[in-house]
This record gives C-alpha cells, structure tokens and sequence, in this order.
C-alpha cells in the first residue's frame, strides 16, 4: 500500500512550550488523532520534533567530513514533526492530512513516498 | 480524409483515453495506446476506405492493443487489477484477467470520462495544471496547440503536463468518481477549470485577436459531455447555459477592425438565435430544478441580456436581482464590481460609483474600464481620464485597448461637470 509522509511546519522560531492551554489541548487532539491511525490501520510511524535550532548538518567529501550548526535549510518555516501513514491512494492520505491539520492546528505537506 | 481522422479523433480521442487509463492504470500508456490506434488509421483508411463507424473502429483498435499488452505483460495484469479493485466502486473480487472479464474491463463505460474528468481536475494540480491536462487528455489537443492558445512556449507546457502526470502517479491518484460527501467541491473544480477554457478561449489575455476560437470551442465540447454523463447536477447545465449564451454573441463582440465591442453597441442581429433558445432552454430547466449555485446565477443574467431585443430593453432591476442573489454566495470583489454595473444601468452612474465605493480591485483591468464609464456618464472627466489611463496599462489584449483608447478619447472631448 502506498506510504505518505505528513508534516508539520512551524515558523522557525517555533518553541514548544505545553503548559498552556493551547498546546494542551493540541496535544490531547494529536494524541487522539494517533489513536484513530492506529486502530484503522494506516499509523507507521509518528514523531515529534525538537526545534530547529536544535539540528546540526553534517557534510562528507572524500576523507574530511564537517559539522555545522543549525538547520540544512535556512528557511522562515521549519518541520516540527511528521507522521507516516499508510492510505490506499492520494483521496485516502489528504483526508488524513484533513484530520492531521485539524489536530495540530496548522498545515500539513503531503509528500508520497518511493516504492 | 484528413479532415475526416481529425473530427473522428477529436470526437474519440478523449473517451479511449478514458477507459485506456482505466484498463492500464497509467495515463502515458493509454496515450500511447490511443496515439498508435490513431496511427494504424491514419495507414489504412486512405487504402481500404472509411469504415462504416469510424469511431467505433478507432475505440476497438485502441482496446485491442490495450489488450494484446496488458496480455503480455503480465506483471501489469496484476497491478492493474489491483487498481480497478482499489479505485472504482463496483468491483468484481473474482475478476480474472483472462478471457471475458478481462473484455469487460476494457468496455467503454460513460463513467470512465468523469472519471478522467476529475483526475485532470484533481485538487492536488494547480489551475493552470488542470487546465492542461483536461486539454490534453480530454480533449486530445497537442501539447503544442495548448502552448499556442495559452501563448506559452511549448516546452513550458510540455513541462507542465509532464509535471502535473508525473505527480498524479507519485502520489497514486485514483481513478474514480468522488462520493457523495466530496462531490459538491470536486465537480467544481472541474467546472472551474472547462470555464477557465472557456474565458481563455473567449477573451484572450495577450494578443492581436480578441476571440480564439478552438478553446472556446473546445470547452463547449466537454461541457457538452458532461452535461451528458452528469445531467441531473444543476451547476453543470449552468455551466453549459452560461458558455453557449455567451457563445451566442461572440461574432457581435469584434467588429470589421477587430475592436471591441460593448454588449449595449452590439449589432444583436448577429447574436446566434439557436445557441441563445439552448442556452434559454437550460436555464429555464435550472429555474424549475431551484437548487441555484454560481454558473447557474451568471447563465440566468446571461439569459437577461440575451432576452432583450435591444439594449434599452434590458431588464436591469432583474439583473441586478440577480447579482443580489450571486453576491450571496459567492461574496467577492468581481460580483460587486459586475453588480455596480448594473446598478449604474438601472438607477444612473452615481448609484453605479456608490456601489463601487468599497469594491478594491486595483490591479485588475475591467474594474478600472467599468469605474471609468461610470465616471465619464456623471461627467466627472478628470477622474474617468485616470481611469481609463490605468485600465489601458492593464491590459494585454489589443482589440480591448483600441477599444479603451476610443472611450478615452471620446470622454476627453465630453464636457467636464461644472
């Protein structure tokens, strides 16, 4: 069955904080929207994740291999989180990503992915 | 003969695909079935003659060679069934690929051209995108032609066409019809993309001549099919009703210099008496269906102007009833600006400007034209004169700005309010 990788975008200054009521309340609608992929059968893998001021690159060239500080992509909106899920075709997987962006509370990308 | 093949494939080219995408489950091998049917017939009609139903002949060809490859590749086989079973609602699960349900599948069935309808106009696709590829796949027009009517560089929208199949397979896009719950935004979605045909074909955004005939044409045509396979779907024969009333007056609409014309100077003798009874046929059948939406409303006006056997005729207060009614549902800046117009018909150009007043449109050309007629009517010319300068700047189009440069001319030589 075709995979899909649902993200989540922040601004990048984007910092988690799940004391308020918000967040709370976002959270227990993810947490539920997790339990629903789960029982249907289309949850592969979810994660959330710290900001991006948090990331590091790595390069390698030959021998020498560099380490920089700070996300790949110098971008205003940064991934906070993703899901994968399984969904018999694109229909499927946007009316998840619906009920994905209702949860979070922001915009999902729908990407398909390979194989 | 040439000629023949060509009304044969414009006729057919669009319904193999259809039903080709289906039997394949991939759009480039259902072009390529349908391409080389075409091919074969292109080599054998000129020697052995038409055949008595050429369509027919072209569907058969076409459904054979699906057939004869789906045949040989057996792996295909498997995953086209798998896609039939996945992707259409009435799914046979002891379906076999062999002998006759294998014959079954590849039938011609109505659905399959809504089917590809809805595909061309996924939601997934840009406009511009949809566009393309109903052009394309339903209307077997040439990439190269669609590049021309667009005024694009064939590569661009080669690429684009390229682009837009390329993500419908990544993302395994199915082949269906949507349910009912999905249905009122996805059909009008594809009825927004034949009407961007349409408008494209009827009032080019660049370019020397104001009417270009084959989109215009060619979005009829689909509407035509779609009104056929969807005929109890109120918004699709408004859709039909709107573009065969605007049809009607195309011929009127240039004249002999190729200027624009406007609906009140219109020479209506001209206007096209059978398409505007069609046209007047459909909306009287929405009007008894009282399930209105946005096509619909605007065929109704359409129905208005077309009624009156002169301009002066025209009932404006039902027009502008009707914009009321638009307005309601589809609350944006083009309906306020369309009503201020007919306000300014029905109660004179200062009711016309107050109507305008909180219409902001600035970058868009008819907004300034209009505001700028109401302007010159209250004699108010300083201001129509930078109205007319602005929409001038706007447009793209030659026959509108030979026209705009006239109504320029003729206000500056009208007295200015004292």
């Amino acid at each position: 069955m075709p995979q899909y990788l649902l993200s989540v975008w922040h601004d990048e200054d984007y910092v988690p904080d799940f004391s308020t009521p918000d967040a709370q309340r976002r959270v227990a609608q993810v947490a539920a929207f997790n339990d629903e992929l789960q029982r249907s059968g289309a949850w592969v893998f979810a994660a959330g994740l710290h900001p991006a001021s948090s990331a590091t690159v790595v390069r390698s060239s030959g021998d020498h291999v560099s380490t920089t500080d700070g996300p790949y992509a110098e971008t205003k909106e940064q991934m906070g989180g993703f899901w994968i899920i399984q969904a018999a075709d694109l229909d499927v997987a946007l009316d998840l990503a619906a009920r994905a962006a209702a949860a979070s509370d922001g915009p999902i990308e729908v990407r398909p992915m390979q194989g | 003969m040439t000629d023949t093949l060509d009304a044969v494939f414009r006729r057919e080219a669009g319904r193999c695909t259809a039903t080709l995408i289906r039997v394949l489950g991939d759009i480039d091998l259902a072009e390529d079935a349908v391409a080389e049917a075409f091919a074969i017939a292109a080599e054998q009609w000129p020697k052995r003659g038409l055949p008595p139903n050429p369509g027919g002949w072209i569907t058969t060809t076409a459904r054979n060679r699906a057939i004869d490859r789906v045949r040989r590749e057996s792996t295909r086989v498997e995953r086209y069934i798998a896609a039939h079973q996945m992707h259409t609602q009435e799914t046979d699960p002891d379906a076999t690929p062999e002998g006759e349900a294998l014959d079954r599948f590849v039938d011609v069935v109505p659905d399959d051209q809504l089917r590809l309808m809805f595909l061309c106009c996924h939601p997934a696709l840009a406009a511009d995108s949809q566009v393309a590829l109903t052009l394309r796949l339903l209307g077997g027009l040439e990439t190269s032609e669609i590049a021309r009517a667009f005024l694009l560089p064939e590569a661009t929208m080669a690429q684009r066409i390229v682009r837009a199949k390329r993500k419908l397979r990544d993302n395994h896009a199915p082949y269906r019809i949507p349910g009912a719950d999905e249905l009122p935004d996805r059909l009008h979605a594809v009825l927004a993309s034949i009407y961007l045909i349409y408008t494209e074909g009827h009032t080019a955004t660049a370019g020397r001549a104001l009417t270009r005939v084959d989109l215009s044409t060619e979005a009829i045509r689909i509407g035509r099919v779609l009104a056929t396979l969807m005929p109890d779907e109120p918004e699709v024969i408004g859709l039909l009703a709107l573009m065969l009333l605007t049809e009607a007056r195309r011929s009127s609409r240039v004249d002999a210099h190729g200027s624009m014309v406007r609906l009140a100077n219109q020479d209506r003798s001209r206007w096209d008496p059978s398409l505007i009874e069609e046209g007047h046929g459909l909306v009287q059948a929405c009007l008894r269906r009282n399930q209105p939406g946005p096509f619909q409303i605007q065929a109704a006006i359409a129905a208005v102007h077309t009624d009156a056997p002169t301009a002066a005729d025209t009932d404006w207060a039902q027009i502008v009833a009707l914009y009321d009614q638009l307005y309601a549902i589809q609350p944006n800046p083009v309906v306020a600006l369309n009503r201020a117009v007919a306000v300014g018909a029905l109660d004179g150009p200062s009711a016309g400007l107050d109507a305008l007043a909180n219409v902001n449109l600035d970058d868009y050309q008819p907004y300034h034209a209009a505001r700028a007629d109401l302007l010159t009517r209250a004699e108010r010319i300083h201001e129509a004169i930078t109205a007319y300068d602005r929409a001038i700047e706007l447009t793209a189009n030659s026959a509108e700005r030979e026209f705009l440069s006239r109504q320029r001319q003729h206000a500056a030589t009208t007295p200015s309010r004292p």
